[in-house]
C-alpha cells in the first residue's frame, strides 16, 4: 500500500502577526464552526479516492489550530480516522500557539491521537514578541510547553525566528539558549522573511531592498549578522545534540519531522481545508484561497481531478481547465522538484533514487550543473549523493533555481 | 475629374516651430476644405504612423490633396506636403521645400520666433518659396499678435501686417488662411509637353505596391508604361500606377503633369533606388540635367544593436532590411563583439532617428534590443598617413600608431530669453562650445551661436537645455566639420575583463567624469554575484575610476511552508528568468538593460 501525507489547514488566529502572509484571519465562533463542518464534509467527499493508500501522518497546521475548541480538533481526527487508513505508527502533529493552550484542549488532543506538537516561540524576548506582533510572551511559552509535557507530549518541536528588526547576534543566542533549557526534540530555526502584503513590508520592505542591493540595511541585520545567526544556530544545537537535516531544522536523532521530509522527498500527499496544496498522481493543485468560496463548498473534487490527471497521463499532453489550478508535472518538472526539494534536506538526494525514478542517470541531465556548483564550491557528492556545502545553504536559491531546466531540456526528456 | 488647370494647383507646406501648431492646422486646412467631414477626422490626420502619433512629432513627410472651392468661385487644388519637424530629418525637410511653391509660416502668437522657425524660413527662402506668415494660438490669453508681426517683420523682413491671425485649435479664421493660399503662393510652372523631371520627396515601402515615390514634377508627364529613371540611382522601371493623396490613402489616376504632387508606383523593390532628392525622368526621353540639390544623405550617428537574444540575428537583419525599405537613410553593416556576440553597426541621421529606429524594431518587430552607447564618426589620421573614418570605438587603432584625431563639429543656434543666457553660456562651455556670436532679436531675447562637438550634443544635450532654461530654449544645428580635438578611449572593465560594447570615445578632458558616472551607473545595474566584482573605468592602462558590487552573502529561502510547493518554484523561476537576461563577461553576468543605462548619464 502507498503512503500518503494529509495536511490539514485551520485558517484561524487570534490576530496577525505582523510578518505573517499565511492565509490565516481572525474569526468569530460562528464561522470556525461552520468552517469545521464544511472540511468534514470534504473529508467524507474525497477519502474514498484515497482508499489505495495509507496515511503515514497528519499535519494540521495554519493559522494556529489551537484557537479551535479541543473537542472540535478532536473531531477532524476522528473524522479522518473514520474515512481513511491511518497507519499504525502515523506521525500526526498539531501546530499550537503559547497562549491559546489549555490543559483540557491538551488533554483533547491526546485523546485524539495527536503524538507531536509544534509550538511557535519566535523569540524568548517579550520585547522583540511584541515587536513582530506576537499575542504571548515568553513565560507563557514556558507554561505551555510545561503543561504539553505534563499532558504527555514527548515529541515537542519549537519554531523560532532570527533575523528580526534591531536584533543583534547576542539576542539571538539568547533566545536559543532559553529554548535549549526546555529541551524539545526539534527546533525550527527560520530567519525572518520579508513578505509584501504584511505590515513588516511596509515598514520594512524599503530596508529589504537596500540589502539585497547589498547596502547596510537600516533596521533589519546584514546579510553578514544573518549568516553569523545561521552559523551559530547549526553548532549551538549540534553542540546540544541537535542535528541540523534541512536547510532550517533541527532534530535530536530520530525525532525528525516525517511529514516534512515526506514534502521534499515528493511523497504524494493530500491537502484538505482552504488554500491547501496537494500532490498526488504526479499532479499538483490546490483549494480556493477564498473563505466564502470555500464554505459554499467548492472544494477540489479528487474524483474528477484524479480522472483528468489519468486522462492527461494516458494521452500525455494537459488539458486546459483553468478553473481547478491542477499541474499535471511532467517528467522534467518531476526532475526539477526531486532536486529542489531534495537538495533543502542536508543529506541532499541520492543519485539511485534518482536513476530509480527517471530511468536516466543523473549526470545526463544534471552533469554540467553539477560539475559548475561543485566548482563553486556549493555543491559536494559523497557515497552516491549530491548536497548542499555550508555556502551552498547560505545562497541556496541560487543553487536551487540552476536546477530548473532550460525549454528545450523540458522538451527532450518530456518525450 | 477633369483635367486640371496647372493655374488652379497650389503646392505649399507649412513650417513652424516644434509645438506652434502645424499639425493642428494642417487638420483643419483638411478639414474645412470639405475632403473629409468632421466625423472622418481624427486628431492629427497627417501623422499616421502610430510611434509619430505617440510622440507628437512628424517623421515621414506626409502628403495629401486636398480640392478648395475658392471664393472667386473656382476650384482649386492643394496639395499640402507634411515637413518632419526635427533637426535630424533637415534633409528630408529641404527635399520637400523643394516640392513646394510656397509655404505657410506659422508662427506662435505667445511665443513668437523661435529657433527652428528661423532655420526653416530660411531654408525655405533658400528654395525661393513664397512665405505666408500665419499667428496662430490667437486664443491663448498671452498671445501677442502686434508683437509678433512686428518680430516677423523685424527679424525676418516678411510682410505681415495682413497675416491671418488665426486659433488652429477653434478653428477661428482658417477661411482666410485658404484664402490667402489662393491668393498669394504661385500657380507652379512647367510644360507637360517638356521631357519628364519630377522631384522624389520621399518613397516608402508598401508589401503590395513595392516601392511608392511621392514626387513633384517639375517638367513633363508621367503615366502606366512610361520607363522611368532615377538619374542619380541609376535605376530603371517601368511605371505601374501614378495616382494623387487622398487622406491617409493612394488614389490612382491618368497621369501626373507638370506642376502635380503625386505617387508613382513602378517595379522597384528597394527604396534605396529612390533617393530622397532624386530626379525621375523618363528613360527614353531623359531631362538634359537634374534637379539640383541632390545629396546622399550620409549617417552622423552610429551605435551598435544586437538581439537580445542571440537566436535573433537574423531576424534582426531582416528586420533592418524591411525599415531601411522605408528608411533610406538607415545604414547598417554586421559587426561581432566578445560581450554581445553577433549584431549590427548601425548608422542614424541622429539620437532621435536612432531612438525611433529602435523603437520600430522593437515594437513592430517585436525583438528585444541591446544598443551601445552612440558615438560619431571620428577621423583618425595615422602616422603613416593612413586617414581611417571610426564609427566603432573598438576598431580605435594603438595610439603609438595615431598621430591624431579629428571630430565633427556643428554649428548651432541656440534661442534663449536673456534671463537665461548665462545657464546656457555654462551648459555650451561645459560641452566644450566655442562661442560665436550673440544677436538681441529683441530686448528679451537672443539667439547665441556656437560651434559645439557632434559628440557633445548627441548624448542629453537637449534634455540639458530644456532644464536649464526651464523650457525656453530652442536650439538647431547644422554640421560644420572636422576639428582636431584631444580624444581618447574610455575602456569599461568588469571583474578585470574589458567589455567592448561599453568602451567609447571621450574628450580627454571629460574622461574623468564619465568614467565615474559609468562606473556608479553600472554599479546599480549589475545584480551581485557570490564574489565581489570590481568595476574600472580605464583610459589606456590608466585606471581612472573604480566601483565594486559586493559580494551575496545570504540568498535563502528559511521557510518552505507546508506543500505548496509552486510558490517555491515561481521564486526559483523568477531568480532563473532573471538570468535569462544577462550577459555573460567572465564569470559575471551583466543585466542587458546596463548597456543600455549608460546612455543616460545625465547630470541631475
Amino acid at each position: 500500500m502507498r503512503d500518503l501525507e494529509l495536511y490539514v489547514h485551520i485558517p484561524f488566529c487570534v490576530k496577525k502577526c505582523y510578518y505573517c502572509d499565511f492565509l490565516s484571519m481572525p474569526a468569530d465562533d460562528e464561522i470556525r464552526r461552520h468552517y469545521v463542518d464544511k472540511l468534514i464534509e470534504e473529508i467524507r467527499q474525497n477519502a474514498p479516492d484515497c482508499s489505495q493508500y495509507q496515511v503515514s501522518s497528519i499535519f494540521l497546521g495554519g493559522g494556529t489550530p489551537s484557537v479551535l475548541p479541543g473537542v472540535q480538533i478532536a473531531e477532524i481526527i476522528e473524522e479522518l480516522r473514520q474515512n481513511f487508513n491511518i497507519g499504525q505508527e502515523a506521525e500526526i502533529t498539531l501546530e499550537c500557539n503559547p497562549g491559546t493552550l489549555t490543559r483540557q484542549k491538551l488533554a483533547f488532543y491526546k485523546l485524539a491521537g495527536i503524538n507531536r506538537l509544534s509550538l511557535g516561540l519566535q523569540s524568548a524576548k517579550n520585547r522583540e514578541l511584541q515587536k513582530i506582533g506576537r499575542i504571548h510572551t515568553f513565560e507563557e511559552f514556558l507554561e505551555s510547553f510545561d503543561l504539553a509535557r505534563k499532558a504527555g507530549f514527548s515529541n515537542i518541536n519549537v519554531d523560532v525566528m532570527c533575523a528580526l528588526p534591531e536584533q543583534i547576534l547576542e539576542d539571538w543566542q539568547f533566545t536559543l539558549k532559553k529554548v535549549l533549557e526546555v529541551r524539545p526534540e526539534h527546533i525550527s530555526a527560520y530567519s525572518l522573511i520579508v513578505e509584501e502584503g504584511t505590515p513588516f513590508y511596509e515598514a520594512y520592505g524599503e530596508d529589504e531592498l537596500r540589502r539585497q542591493r547589498g547596502e547596510i540595511p537600516l533596521h533589519l541585520p546584514t546579510e553578514e549578522t544573518e549568516r553569523q545567526m545561521y552559523e551559530f544556530t547549526r553548532e549551538a544545537l549540534a553542540d546540544k545534540g541537535y542535528q541540523r537535516y534541512e536547510i532550517s531544522n533541527y532534530a535530536q536523532p530520530g525525532r525528525e519531522c516525517r511529514h516534512n521530509i515526506g514534502y521534499w522527498q515528493m511523497k504524494s500527499y493530500l491537502g484538505l481545508g482552504l488554500g491547501s496544496s496537494s500532490y498526488l498522481e504526479q499532479a499538483r493543485f490546490s483549494n480556493t484561497r477564498n473563505l466564502e468560496t470555500y464554505l459554499e463548498g467548492r472544494y477540489c473534487n479528487l474524483t474528477e481531478i484524479l480522472q483528468q490527471a489519468e486522462r492527461e497521463k494516458a494521452a500525455g499532453t494537459r488539458e486546459h481547465r483553468e478553473e481547478t489550478q491542477i499541474v499535471h508535472l511532467t517528467k522534467s518538472r518531476q526532475m526539477e522538484e526531486f532536486m529542489f526539494l531534495g537538495l533543502r534536506m542536508t543529506a541532499g538526494i541520492e543519485r539511485k533514487r534518482f536513476q530509480q525514478a527517471f530511468g536516466v542517470e543523473l549526470e545526463s541531465i544534471y552533469g554540467n550543473v553539477i560539475q559548475k556548483l561543485q566548482q563553486q564550491e556549493l555543491l559536494k557528492q559523497r557515497e552516491g549523493r549530491v548536497f548542499l556545502t555550508e555556502e551552498g545553504i547560505s545562497v541556496s536559491n541560487y543553487v536551487l533555481s540552476e536546477f530548473l531546466l532550460e525549454v528545450e531540456e523540458i522538451e527532450d526528456c518530456s518525450l | 475629374m477633369a483635367v486640371i488647370d496647372q493655374k488652379n494647383i497650389r503646392n505649399f507646406c507649412i513650417i513652424a516651430h516644434i509645438d506652434h501648431g502645424k499639425s493642428t492646422l494642417a487638420d483643419r486646412i483638411i478639414e474645412k476644405t470639405g475632403l473629409l467631414t468632421s466625423r472622418e477626422m481624427q486628431a492629427q490626420v497627417l501623422d499616421n504612423m502610430e510611434l509619430e502619433r505617440e510622440r507628437g512629432i512628424t517623421i515621414k513627410a506626409q502628403t495629401v490633396r486636398i480640392v478648395y472651392q475658392a471664393k472667386n468661385g473656382e476650384e482649386y487644388i492643394f496639395n499640402l506636403i507634411d515637413t518632419p519637424g526635427h533637426v535630424d530629418f533637415n534633409y528630408e525637410v529641404s527635399r520637400s521645400l523643394a516640392a513646394c511653391d510656397g509655404a505657410i509660416l506659422v508662427v506662435d502668437a505667445a511665443q513668437g520666433i523661435e529657433a527652428q522657425t528661423l532655420a526653416n524660413v530660411y531654408l525655405a527662402l533658400d528654395h525661393d518659396l513664397d512665405v505666408l506668415p500665419v499667428i496662430n494660438k490667437i486664443d491663448l490669453p498671452s498671445a501677442e499678435p502686434e508683437r509678433v508681426i512686428e518680430e516677423i517683420e523685424d527679424v525676418i523682413g516678411l510682410e505681415a501686417g495682413d497675416a491671418p491671425q488665426i486659433s488652429a485649435k477653434t478653428g477661428l479664421n482658417i477661411e482666410e488662411v485658404l484664402e490667402q493660399i489662393v491668393e498669394k503662393i504661385p500657380a507652379p510652372q512647367g510644360s507637360p509637353d517638356n521631357p519628364l523631371k519630377a522631384l522624389i520627396f520621399d518613397s516608402l515601402y508598401d508589401s503590395y505596391k513595392g516601392v511608392i515615390v511621392f514626387c513633384r514634377i517639375k517638367e513633363g508627364t508621367v503615366k502606366v508604361g512610361t520607363s522611368i529613371q532615377m538619374m542619380a540611382t541609376g535605376a530603371v522601371a517601368d511605371v505601374v500606377e501614378v495616382g494623387y493623396f487622398g487622406a491617409g490613402q493612394f488614389i490612382p489616376c491618368e497621369e501626373l503633369s507638370a506642376g502635380m504632387v503625386g505617387y508613382i508606383t513602378a517595379s522597384l523593390k528597394n527604396v534605396r533606388d529612390t533617393q530622397v532628392g532624386d530626379t525621375v525622368t523618363d528613360a527614353k526621353r531623359p531631362c538634359s540635367e537634374p534637379l539640383p540639390g541632390y545629396k546622399k544623405v550620409n549617417p552622423m550617428v552610429y551605435c551598435g544593436m544586437y538581439p537580445a537574444d542571440g537566436a535573433k540575428y537574423p531576424d534582426l537583419r531582416d528586420a533592418l532590411e524591411k525599415l531601411q525599405l522605408n528608411d533610406a537613410a538607415l545604414q547598417f553593416e554586421p559587426e561581432t563583439s566578445i560581450a554581445l556576440g553577433f549584431g549590427f553597426r548601425c548608422g542614424f541621421l541622429g539620437l532621435l532617428h536612432l531612438e525611433i529606429v529602435q523603437e520600430r524594431l522593437e515594437r513592430e518587430y517585436n525583438l528585444d534590443l541591446v544598443t551601445t552607447a552612440p558615438g560619431v564618426i571620428y577621423k583618425v589620421h595615422k602616422t603613416n598617413g593612413e586617414v581611417i573614418e571610426l564609427t566603432n570605438p573598438s576598431n580605435l587603432p594603438d595610439p603609438a600608431e595615431i598621430e591624431y584625431m579629428e571630430e565633427p563639429v556643428v554649428s548651432a543656434e541656440i534661442m534663449v530669453t536673456s534671463e537665461f543666457i548665462g545657464a546656457i553660456m555654462d551648459l555650451c562651455q561645459e560641452r566644450r562650445g566655442t562661442y560665436i556670436s550673440m544677436e538681441y532679436m529683441e530686448e528679451t531675447r537672443a539667439l547665441l551661436k556656437y560651434e559645439l562637438p557632434l559628440n557633445e550634443i548627441i548624448y542629453d544635450f537637449f534634455d540639458a537645455l530644456k532644464s536649464r532654461s526651464r523650457g525656453y530654449a530652442s536650439f538647431d544645428y547644422e554640421m560644420k566639420g572636422y576639428a582636431r580635438s584631444e580624444l581618447v578611449k574610455l575602456d569599461i572593465l568588469i571583474n578585470k575583463e574589458e567589455v567592448d560594447a561599453l568602451s567609447f570615445i571621450v574628450h580627454s578632458g571629460t574622461a574623468y567624469e564619465r568614467g565615474r558616472k559609468m562606473c556608479e551607473k553600472l554599479k546599480e545595474e549589475i545584480p551581485r554575484h557570490l564574489f565581489e566584482i570590481p568595476i574600472q573605468a580605464a583610459v589606456g592602462s590608466k585606471v581612472i575610476a573604480r566601483e565594486t558590487v559586493k559580494a551575496m552573502r545570504k540568498d535563502v529561502l528559511a521557510k518552505c511552508y507546508g506543500g505548496d510547493i509552486s510558490r517555491k518554484r515561481k521564486l526559483l523561476e523568477k531568480q532563473k528568468e532573471g538570468k535569462k537576461r544577462m550577459r555573460q563577461i567572465g564569470n559575471v553576468e551583466i543585466p542587458q538593460k546596463a548597456f543600455m543605462s549608460v546612455l543616460k548619464l545625465d547630470d541631475k
